[in-house]
């Protein structure tokens, strides 16, 4: 009898016709003129100017950003202020907790889609590795930016950097940390957090690389930090459990190595959400930054809105809000000299650095490789 | 399944099935009536189960390698396995255990009472209760902050087993943690899948055991048990099973690897170490493995227990 062989038959056949109905649907873009030099314009001008790129991204009237969290580096406002600006276009934010990883996966298999990311903010080291998937675009004010924060073609350009924080709860902790071997102390017992595993979140193995740099070791060479890490778990003092605002405002995770701007947020800052006892301490001696990058989605459903975006993003307004949070923008030293940046938030910030160390994509491959082979076992 | 091509001529034995005698004709039509749970089956459970595993055979550009099982390598891939084969084993004895209890326990009430209904339906909700909302119910409970871990503290138990496990910090957040919010949802399933066999156990043959001299004991011994064992051991392997591939309760607890599921999540969400998206697959592959090999011995167990009835 055939009738297994027809089951099975039938089976793929509708699941080959589900599938293809899947990638047909909602494309809902407008298949205007403007639409298609949308998707090749490198700035604006192409265009035909800024009124000519508004009204193309208006006529799509949406825009889809992806892992942005409300509290990080201020996202919340400066979407808020999108949407106040453009009011007829409407931002959806995936996986506000999303990883770099997560962006590039998101935009692989909506592929096509309106669902489709249009824009990311996304890390080097991910970036590097899918250069395929962005396209080049230059913002009107592209000389702003420092040459070595850009690609030369604009497929991508640095939007901001914290710097390595230590978030402490003043309630719990009442001598602020000073140095990254404060933490080996008894006073910290099972309370340092760091934003998930190092072999995974790019933030994470942030936090491995300061203690790199803190305790002798250099971007070349990450394997003190690694070593710290070990010490903090035989003292008991490692706590593994992700951090979010939600455990900081309620004391579960009391120690957070972070960014600053997020540990800033999730302080007196954050208002309601926030934990009005959470301080910030940058340690002094080798500062850790990282920049992320902006980048367009080569297949952006909606290719105005996100070059759109990317315009308003480096508008001196939208720096500044980036600046509030205490994640130093791109485009701040253009913005000193020329006296846009917003001087009171600057001094609540403090000025950046003179000079702090990021690491360069091939010092981040051989830190990852050492974190693969190293890490599981000195936290095991 | 297969079938036949060879229609057998139909015994009575056949019938059982219904009323009707059934025809070829009748058997195609059968089949029909399955289509759409086979495409569903197909398209929800088999299709991605083949794309995760065959996702390892090949590198990130498509070709196809075997380098991905360098994973099997790795020390702390094995311990992970390790871990989530402990655990697993474990919350599912103890489920298996303290449910059966519980279903001796209910037999002694009347089936058509509420307190019966009252705890199946429970058991039903909170056997699905996972991921989340049960970390956070137990990170309100037992947590650094939890209720309970706090009043420890307020009585006295400034360093309690909640808030210092091991020296490092609370329990929960550890691997060994994982125990309690599993067992949540291992008891209750187990209830779930235990009770009607429980309930098959009829009357009569406790009073055949007595009338011949039996003791509670000897029919429990030489009766319940024995009749009871694949059905028992059938459920400690679902139990397993369900622990074994439980993800969203870890990662909500744990920020670190530690068990299989948490070391796939690393593998393909990865923003440090790119390109092992891969070797996700390669541990996907590990973990049916385990399970077949659990079903095999379950297999041969199962032939073993029930041989009084052939």
């Amino acid at each position: 009898m055939n009738s297994k062989r027809l089951m099975i038959g039938a089976a793929f056949a509708a699941a080959v016709a589900i599938s293809l109905t899947a990638c047909a649907g909602g494309s809902s873009t407008p298949s205007s003129t403007a639409e298609t030099s949308a998707k090749t314009a490198t700035s604006a001008a192409d265009l035909g100017g800024m009124d000519a790129l508004v009204s193309a991204a208006n006529a799509e009237g949406q825009l889809n950003v992806i892992t942005l969290p409300p509290s990080w580096a201020n996202y919340g406002a400066i979407i808020d202020g999108f949407e106040k600006k453009y009011p007829s276009i409407k931002i959806n934010s995936a996986n506000p907790d999303g990883s770099s990883a997560d962006e590039v996966s998101a935009a692989k298999a909506q592929k096509g889609q309106s669902t489709a990311p249009d824009v990311f903010d996304i890390g080097t080291a991910v970036l590097q590795q899918n250069l395929d998937l962005v396209a080049p675009y230059k913002v009107a004010n592209w000389a702003d930016l420092p040459a070595d924060y850009k690609d030369a073609s604009g497929k991508w350009y640095y939007d901001y950097t914290g710097l390595m924080s230590i978030g402490y709860d003043s309630k719990v902790i009442t001598n602020p940390p000073t140095s990254m071997k404060d933490l080996l102390g008894s006073a910290y017992n099972g309370k340092v957090a760091i934003k998930g595993d190092p072999t995974q979140a790019n933030e994470a193995a942030s936090a491995v690389y300061l203690a790199a740099l803190q305790s002798g070791g250099s971007a070349d060479n990450i394997q003190p930090g690694i070593d710290f890490f070990h010490s903090l778990k035989q003292a008991g003092n490692f706590l593994a459990v992700t951090p979010t605002q939600a455990t900081v405002a309620s004391g579960e995770t009391p120690v957070v190595i972070q960014w600053s701007y997020n540990n800033l947020a999730w302080g007196a800052a954050g208002g309601t959400s926030g934990n009005p006892d959470y301080k910030t301490v940058v340690l002094p001696g080798t500062a850790l930054g990282s920049y992320y990058n902006q980048a367009i989605n080569v297949d952006a459903p909606h290719p105005a809105a996100a070059r759109l975006w990317e315009e308003y993003i480096y508008s001196p307004e939208v720096q500044n809000l980036y600046l509030a949070s205490g994640a130093y923008p791109a485009t701040l030293a253009a913005m000193q000299s020329a006296g846009t940046v917003d001087k009171t938030v600057l001094a609540t910030v403090g000025e950046p650095p003179a000079s702090f160390v990021q690491l360069t994509a091939d010092q981040a491959t051989a830190a990852a490789a050492l974190l693969k082979s190293g890490w599981a076992t000195a936290i095991g | 399944m297969v079938t036949s091509t060879v229609v057998a001529p139909v015994t009575p034995a056949d019938q059982t099935r219904g009323a009707e005698v059934s025809t070829p004709r009748r058997r195609a039509v059968t089949w029909l009536g399955l289509v759409p749970f086979g495409v569903y089956v197909v398209l929800f459970l088999a299709v991605p189960a083949v794309l995760a595993i065959a996702s390892g055979f090949f590198d990130g550009s498509g070709a196809f390698t075997l380098a991905n099982f360098a994973a099997y390598t790795n020390p702390t891939i094995l311990q992970n396995f390790f871990a989530s084969i402990w655990i697993s084993a474990l919350t599912a004895a103890l489920g298996a255990v303290f449910g059966a209890i519980i279903c001796f326990a209910l037999l002694g009430t009347r089936p058509d009472r509420m307190l019966r209904s009252a705890v199946d339906s429970a058991s039903s909700v909170l056997a699905q209760f996972g991921g989340v909302m049960l970390a956070f119910a137990f990170i309100a409970t037992i947590g650094a902050q939890g209720v309970l871990t706090k009043w420890l503290v307020s009585i006295g138990f400034t360093a309690n087993v909640f808030n210092n496990f091991n020296g490092s910090g609370p329990l929960l957040y550890q691997i060994p943690g994982l125990v309690i919010p599993y067992l949540y949802f291992q008891i209750p399933l187990m209830v779930l899948t235990f009770m009607p066999a429980m309930e098959g156990l009829k009357s009569t043959w406790a009073e055949a055991n007595a009338t011949l001299g039996g003791t509670r004991f000897t029919y429990w011994t030489r009766i319940g048990m024995p009749i009871l064992a694949p059905a028992f051991f059938g459920s400690l392997i679902l139990l397993f099973a369900n622990a074994f591939s439980s993800y969203a309760t870890a990662a909500a607890l744990i920020s670190q690897g530690g068990i299989v599921p948490l070391a796939i999540r690393q593998q393909l969400t990865s923003e440090t170490i790119v390109g092992v998206a891969n070797v996700a697959g390669v541990l996907a592959l590990g973990m049916v493995v385990v399970m077949i090999v659990l079903m095999t011995a379950y297999s041969a167990l199962q032939r073993r227990a029930s041989r009084w009835r052939r």
